[in-house]
C-alpha cells in the first residue's frame, strides 16, 4: 500500500489545531458473557464456548447479566459519571461475519453512565481534564482470522474463518467528548488517558485490562482545524490501537497525513483507518457514511434496566482510591525522585513494592530487587515477576541482607532457591549454607595464609600501598566462596598487615 | 400521505439484504407510507406528558446471576453452517478486492 505523505510534526502543528476524541472498550472480566451463561475466557478451543443466544440462532433469548451491569456502573462511578435512573439496550443492526447475529446488542440513547470527567497529568505536569460524553454497554463481537493473501490481513484475503468465543463477552465503550487545546501534547494525551483507562479498569477489578489480550481497545479520532478558522475538520476514526505507544504514533501519524492532504489543497474523507503495527501507519477502510445507517432501536428481547440509587450509592463505597491519588501518596511515602517512581509504575510493579513494603521492607530495597534482579529473572523466564516470589519472602530476603546474615551476591542465590520452591529465605540459608561468614576468627586465619602465601603484597600493603590489598581480599573471598562481608575483609586484611609476624 | 418513496424502500432492501423485485419495492412504498402514516396519528394523541416506552410490559431489572452454565458443543456450533474449516465458521472474502 503507498506510504502516505507526512508534514513534519512541528510544520502541521503551526498551520493547524489538532481535535481529538477517543472511544476505548474495555472487556469486562465476568465469569460469563453479557446476555447468556456461556464461559467468558480468552483462550479456549474454538467455538467452544457459543450457544443459541450468542450464535444469534432461532430461539435464543438474552438475559442481562447483573454483574457486568454492576460492574459497568463502578466504572461509571470511577471516571464520575452520572448514572441513569433509566437505561435500555438498543440494536444496532449491520452485516459483518464476526457478529453472529446481524446486529450488536449496545446501547444508544440511554446509555448506563454519561457526563463524566478524569484529568490526567502529562510528563511536563502539565494536568488535562477529559471530559467523558458517556460509557455504555454492548457486547464484543467474534474473532476474525483472514486466510489466503500475503499478509493475513482482512485486504487480499481468500476468506475468513469466525471463532465466536469472543462474541458476546461484555465490553463497555467510553466516549469522550471533543479534546481542544491538545496542541503538541495530542498524542501523549491519546496514551495517558488510554493508560489511565486501562488503570482505572484494573484498580476497580472489573477488568484483566491487559491490552495484548485486547481486554482495552483504542479507537482514535483526528481532525485538524486551520488555525483561525472555528470550523473543525473532517475527522477519521483510526481503529483497534491496542498499546500504549501505539495511540501515541497513530494519532501523531494523522496529524501528520491529514495536514499534508490539507495543505495541498486535498481533502479528508471522513473514514474508519486501520491502523498497522508493523509498519506504524494507518490506511483507509469503509467510507464512514455508509456505515453510519445502523437503524438502531430499542431492544425488544430485553427489558430495562433502573438501578436503583441506593444500590448506586453502595457500590460507590466500594470504589478503590483513585490511581492517580494512590500514585502521588506512594510517590511521597517512599521518597522516590520521578525516574524511580516512573520505573515501577511502568513495570507495573506498584503493588508488588507497596505489599514488600507493608511486609516490613524498605522502600529503596524493594523497588531496587523487583525493578533490578527479579525483573531479569522474570525476563528470562518470560513470565511476570510477581508470579515469581511473594511481597513477603523478599521481604525476609531484604531483612537478611539488612541484617547483615546475606550479601547481595548471596542473597540472589538465596532469591534463586526461593524461585527454585526450596522454601522461604531463611530456609534456603540454611539448606545451602549460604549465610556469610561473620567469624572473624575463620576470617582472619584466612587472611593470614593469603598474607604470608603472597610475601610481596604483604610487603607493598606495608609499604603503604593500600590498592595491593585487592589481591588478597579477592584470595580471601575465593576462600570463604564468597560467604564473606567484603567491606570487613578489607578492614581485617589492613589490620593483620600491620600486626602478622 | 407519507413521503415515503421507492428509493428509501430499495435503500433500506439494501441495508437489511433482502432482494426486492420492482413490483415489491411498489407495494411495500404504499404499505410502509399507510404504517408511517398510522404512526403519525398515534403521535398527535400521544402528548408531552405521555413518556416513550419500548415494552409494553412495566417490568424492569430482570437480571441473570453470573454463572457459567453448559455451551454447545463444537460440533453442535457448527452443525448449521454452511461452511467450515476444523473448528471455525468459514465465510467468503469480507472485502472485494481493491
Amino acid at each position: 500500500m503507498p506510504k502516505a505523505e507526512l508534514m513534519d510534526y512541528d510544520k502541521a502543528l503551526e498551520l493547524f489545531e489538532p481535535v481529538l476524541g477517543f472511544e476505548v472498550h474495555v472487556e469486562l472480566n465476568t465469569k460469563t458473557k453479557m446476555f447468556c451463561g456461556c464461559a467468558n475466557e480468552f483462550g479456549s478451543g474454538a467455538n467452544t464456548n457459543t450457544c443459541p443466544t450468542c450464535l444469534g440462532l432461532p430461539g435464543g433469548l438474552p438475559q442481562i447479566n447483573k454483574k457486568a451491569l454492576e460492574s459497568s456502573i463502578r466504572l461509571g462511578l470511577a471516571l464520575g459519571c452520572e448514572i441513569a435512573e433509566h437505561s435500555r439496550f438498543a440494536r444496532k443492526n449491520y452485516f459483518y461475519p464476526d457478529t453472529a447475529k446481524n446486529f450488536q446488542t449496545s446501547q444508544y440513547d440511554d446509555p448506563i453512565c454519561h457526563d463524566g470527567s478524569i484529568t490526567i497529568e502529562l510528563e511536563s505536569g502539565r494536568l488535562v481534564t477529559v471530559e467523558i460524553e458517556r460509557a455504555h454497554m454492548e457486547d464484543d463481537a467474534g474473532k476474525l482470522t483472514h486466510m489466503g493473501g500475503a499478509t493475513g490481513r482482512i485486504q487480499g484475503a481468500d476468506y475468513s474463518l469466525v471463532d465466536y468465543n469472543r462474541g458476546g463477552v461484555p465490553l463497555v465503550e467510553i466516549v469522550t467528548q471533543m479534546i481542544e487545546g491538545a496542541e503538541h501534547d495530542a498524542p501523549e494525551i491519546g496514551k495517558t488517558y488510554v493508560a489511565a483507562i486501562r488503570e482505572i479498569a484494573k484498580a476497580l477489578g472489573v477488568s484483566n485490562a491487559r491490552m495484548e489480550e485486547g481486554n482495552v481497545r483504542c479507537d482514535a479520532n483526528v481532525s485538524l482545524r486551520p488555525r483561525g478558522s472555528n470550523v473543525l475538520g473532517t475527522r477519521t476514526e483510526t481503529k483497534n490501537v491496542n498499546s500504549l505507544r501505539s495511540v501515541e504514533r497513530a494519532v501523531r501519524y494523522e496529524i501528520q497525513r491529514q495536514a499534508a492532504v490539507l495543505h495541498s489543497g486535498g481533502t479528508i474523507t471522513q473514514e474508519t483507518r486501520h491502523w498497522h503495527e508493523d509498519t506504524g501507519i494507518t490506511s483507509a477502510g469503509r467510507p464512514k457514511s455508509d456505515a453510519d445507517d445502523y437503524r438502531y432501536f430499542p431492544e425488544p428481547d430485553l427489558l430495562p434496566m433502573a438501578p436503583s440509587r441506593e444500590w448506586v450509592e453502595e457500590l460507590r463505597l466500594t470504589l478503590p482510591e483513585p490511581p492517580a491519588a494512590r500514585r502521588k501518596r506512594l510517590q511521597a511515602a517512599w521518597g522516590f525522585v520521578n525516574l524511580e517512581f516512573q520505573d515501577v509504575v511502568n513495570s507495573d510493579l506498584l503493588d508488588a513494592v507497596e505489599a514488600t513494603v507493608a511486609a516490613g521492607a524498605s522502600a529503596q530495597a524493594a523497588r531496587k530487587w523487583w525493578t533490578g534482579e527479579i525483573a531479569r529473572l522474570a525476563n528470562v523466564a518470560g513470565v511476570a515477576g510477581d508470579s515469581l516470589v511473594t511481597p513477603v519472602q523478599l521481604a525476609a530476603l531484604i531483612g537478611l541482607v539488612e541484617a547483615g546474615t546475606l550479601t547481595d551476591r548471596l542473597a540472589r542465590q538465596v532469591l534463586e532457591g526461593v524461585i527454585a520452591g526450596e522454601g522461604t529465605p531463611a530456609e534456603v540459608v540454611e539448606s545451602r549454607g549460604l549465610a556469610v561468614v561473620s567469624d572473624d576468627g575463620a576470617l582472619i586465619t584466612a587472611i593470614d595464609a593469603a598474607l604470608l602465601g603472597q610475601p610481596d603484597v604483604l610487603a607493598k600493603i606495608r609499604d603503604g600501598k593500600v590498592q595491593a590489598a585487592g589481591a588478597v581480599i579477592g584470595a580471601v573471598m575465593k576462600a570463604m566462596r564468597g560467604q564473606a562481608d567484603a567491606a570487613r575483609v578489607r578492614e581485617l586484611v589492613l589490620e593483620r598487615a600491620a600486626t602478622i609476624e | 400521505m407519507s413521503e415515503i418513496t421507492a428509493e428509501q424502500v430499495a435503500h433500506l432492501a439494501y441495508l437489511a439484504r433482502i432482494d426486492l423485485s420492482p413490483l415489491e419495492i411498489t407495494n411495500l412504498t404504499h404499505d410502509l407510507g399507510q404504517i408511517v402514516d398510522s404512526i403519525a396519528k398515534v403521535s398527535e394523541v400521544a402528548t408531552a406528558d405521555t413518556p416513550a416506552t419500548s415494552h409494553p410490559m412495566p417490568l424492569t431489572n430482570v437480571f441473570r446471576d453470573d454463572v457459567v452454565v453448559p455451551s454447545l458443543t463444537v460440533e453442535q456450533a457448527l452443525s448449521g453452517a454452511p461452511d467450515r474449516a476444523g473448528d471455525k465458521f468459514r465465510v467468503p472474502a469480507i472485502l472485494d478486492e481493491e
